[in-house]
């Protein structure tokens, strides 16, 4: 158990503050200084210096690559860019070797995350939908839940039969949990590296349609709205989808959706001299979708961020654009690359907190610090101000794979205390 | 020959005609003439590039593009190594980093690449020093054929092609021939249009500096030239197109056709052609077909390439 703490003059929401946590939690948050209290001999104190504080951020879309993939990513190296990124919890989807469509590997996956990181940041497993991500046969989902995976999803390989995805639904809901859905058709976007558009027919790359995804968003919500259970439609990117996402919520369906930082800095552009570090699915659209995201994200029809943090080794960028994987690496830069939505008044602070904090937990049922007494002690202390440059070095994640490589960044996460125990 | 080239090539690699100002066309293409007349005398060798080495790096194949390269650097008394799939390590397996760090080692001062992946040329020109000379990669590009097609209109219409308009027919989609054409004719001062049908049409084409037809009936009328596209036969299976018979029904080239165009307009096909499927057998055989032309301006072209390309360090600038 820590020892009580203090956080001396943070900065919550424009307002300077004083954080009493004692047992792991929020005992109080008062105004700066207004009562001098005398505190426990044992108390730290942590002079934050007017930094910005906020609640630790959930990542609802990651890739850790344990089991199977260690040499691009693990459990501990993934976790420890999650707590230096400012995130105390982290789903982690299926796509493993093998598969995590059974109790054994999701246990494994969190006894590997209770050795490395105690104190968290929190793993939260994401069960396969189908056994072996292969879309053919339900994945045992009530063993999922019970080993502690906290959604279902095909990520990466979507399940294009409308018929199974409906069934895919309906028992993940009788299992209590919610299907993430990687909105992709797969006929329409076979061997596609890149947007299709203005510059994959200059470039002579085949393009991956907006409908690709946008065809089977539709789906989702019309099946949603039938059968009144909730999906979660991952990683949107296009403008085609946030009308649809508008509509459907207008009409009162359960749907949720989240979209990634590339998605709201980056265009298919990005990709005029075949960068491989800027090939990612669903793939960088047009400036146009870009806009469209923005405004998607502001006005809530985009409840969520996540990064869709997809580690590769460097060896397996370094290729042309057509044999290069899919993927960003984006736990280390997510925060700072946002904070330009605040910066440019596309978010307020407020909505911030909300995109990365709190939309989050109330979607997956994850624990959450609104500050109240109570809450659990997960904070980090930001420096809205401070420049720096993403190296790979500055990275904690074993992939140093980002289009955002050598960029100037502004904001930095300068420390960061899980259940009141500093883990950064 | 020095005489004739004060002009001090700047590229180091030829990836696309994009990167070529009209000045530079022209120079190459003139380069080219000079080389053309060698490739007429009884003795079609000269000294130009003794010592030099090209390296024929084609990891897609192609006889035709390979051997005008290679008889282009033989002429020029180069030495050439080829580079094949077959024969060498080669394949899908190794990655293109591997391919070019091995390339490297050769130390050659020239490697002409084809590749399957859209980019691969401008991959090399990015780690080696050497010059890199795209002969086609993937969908994105193919200079020297563009510029061999210029080479070929040239001695036809002479340097400007101010009011000329040329077709370009067939699977645009897929062609770096036409991404090539279109960019290299319109520098040349051309109209040019386009015409397949909209499974064979690239995204955005209606963006690029064309027109763009489905019916070769409208698309023809008034053209001054009109080139063949090479149809892949898979494109079928690939279900962008029903059948063949259909195909050659809507959008292969006949007499039929010529007879819309302008007087005297030339057909030009980067071959190999599919006979009856791309372009009318006989159309093929007539005088005002350039397709052997062509074969005997890509000699000269790639000879002109490979020589500027070749000798720009001994130019003084880097
Ligand atoms: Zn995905």
């Amino acid at each position: 158990m820590s020892s009580p703490l203090i956080i001396r003059n943070a900065l919550y929401l424009g307002q300077a503050v004083d954080i009493a946590v004692r047992g792991g939690v929020v005992e109080s948050v008062t105004p700066h200084e207004a009562a001098r209290r005398s505190f426990p001999a044992d108390t730290a104190v942590h002079e934050a210096q007017g930094l910005k504080i906020f609640p630790s951020f959930a990542d609802c879309h990651v890739h850790l690559r344990e089991p199977g993939y260690e040499y691009k990513e693990d459990i501990e190296s993934g976790l420890r860019a999650a707590a230096h990124g400012g995130f105390g919890a982290v789903m982690a989807m299926a796509n493993t070797n093998p598969v995590n469509d059974n109790a054994s590997v999701t246990q494994s996956m969190l006894a590997k995350a209770r050795a490395t990181w105690p104190h968290g940041p929190r793993l939260f497993p994401v069960g396969a939908a189908t056994v072996g991500l292969e879309g053919k046969q339900l994945a045992p989902m009530a063993e999922l839940a019970a080993a502690g995976c906290a959604a279902i999803s095909n990520d990466g390989r979507p399940v294009g039969g409308a018929e199974l995805f409906r069934r895919c639904m309906e028992y993940a809901r009788t299992c209590g949990l919610i299907v993430i859905d990687h909105c992709e058709d797969p006929t329409l976007a076979k061997d596609t590296h890149m947007n299709e558009g203005e510059t994959s027919g200059r470039i002579g790359v085949k393009g991956q349609s907006v409908v690709a995804e946008s065809v089977q968003a539709a789906r989702d919500i019309l099946l949603a709205e039938y059968l009144q259970i909730p999906v979660h439609l991952a990683h949107i990117s296009c403008k085609q989808s946030v009308d649809l996402i508008r509509w459907a919520k207008e009409r009162g369906v359960p749907v949720t959706a989240e979209t990634c930082p590339h998605y709201l800095l980056l265009n298919d552009t990005e990709l005029v001299n075949y960068s491989p570090m800027a090939k990612v699915n669903p793939p960088l659209r047009t400036p146009a979708d870009v806009a469209a995201m923005r405004q998607a994200l502001a006005d809530g029809t985009i409840d969520i961020l996540v990064t869709d943090h997809a580690p590769h080794a460097e060896h397996e960028k370094e290729c042309t654009l057509d044999e290069a994987p899919n993927g960003i690496s984006g736990l280390d830069s997510a925060v700072p690359l946002t904070w330009t939505l605040v910066r440019d008044g596309v978010l307020s602070e407020h909505d911030f907190i909300r995109r990365w904090c709190h939309a989050p937990a109330e979607i997956f049922n994850l624990p959450v610090n609104r500050f109240a007494p109570g809450d659990p002690a997960d904070f980090f202390l930001f420096d809205p101000e401070e420049r720096w440059v993403l190296t790979p070095d500055a990275m904690h994640s074993k992939g140093k794979n980002t289009p955002f490589l050598g960029r100037m960044l502004t904001g930095r996460v300068k420390a960061h205390w899980l259940g009141g125990v500093r883990v950064v | 020959m020095q005489e004739k080239h004060r002009f001090t090539w700047p590229h180091k690699d030829l990836l696309d005609v994009s990167q070529l100002s009209l000045d530079e066309v022209n120079h190459l293409l003139d380069t080219g003439e000079q080389f053309h007349e060698i490739n007429r005398r009884p003795v079609k060798k000269v000294p130009t590039l003794k010592g030099k080495s090209v390296v024929l790096f084609f990891a897609e194949p192609s006889t035709r593009t390979k051997t005008s390269f290679d008889v282009a650097g033989k002429r020029l008394s180069a030495d050439t190594f080829a580079l094949t799939k077959s024969g060498s390590s080669i394949t899908k397996g190794e990655t293109l980093k591997d391919t070019a760090l091995t390339l490297q080692a050769m130390n050659p001062d020239v490697i002409v690449i084809r590749h399957w992946s859209s980019g691969a040329a401008q991959y090399l020109a990015e780690r080696l020093d050497c010059a890199i000379v795209n002969a086609g990669d993937g969908w994105h590009a193919h200079p020297t054929q563009a510029l061999l097609d210029a080479f070929s209109l040239r001695n036809h219409w002479g340097r400007s092609f101010a009011g000329k308009t040329v077709l370009i027919l067939g699977d645009i989609l897929h062609s770096r021939v036409a991404r090539s054409n279109v960019q290299l004719l319109t520098k040349l001062g051309a109209s040019v249009r386009l015409c397949a049908p909209h499974t064979l049409l690239p995204a955005g084409v209606h963006n690029w500096p064309v027109t763009v037809h489905t019916s070769l009936d409208q698309a023809v009328q008034g053209a001054d030239a009109v080139m063949c596209l090479r149809l892949q036969l898979e494109r079928q299976q690939a279900g962008l197109l029903p059948d063949l018979s259909e195909y050659a029904t809507t959008y292969c080239l006949t007499a039929r056709h010529m007879a819309m165009a302008n007087p005297g307009a030339l057909v030009l096909h980067p071959g190999p052609m599919n006979r009856g499927l791309e372009i009318a057998s006989e159309l093929a055989d007539r005088p005002e077909s350039l397709v052997l032309e062509q074969v005997a301006s890509g000699v000269a072209v790639r000879m002109a390439i490979l020589f500027l390309h070749a000798t720009r360090k001994d130019g003084g600038t880097k």
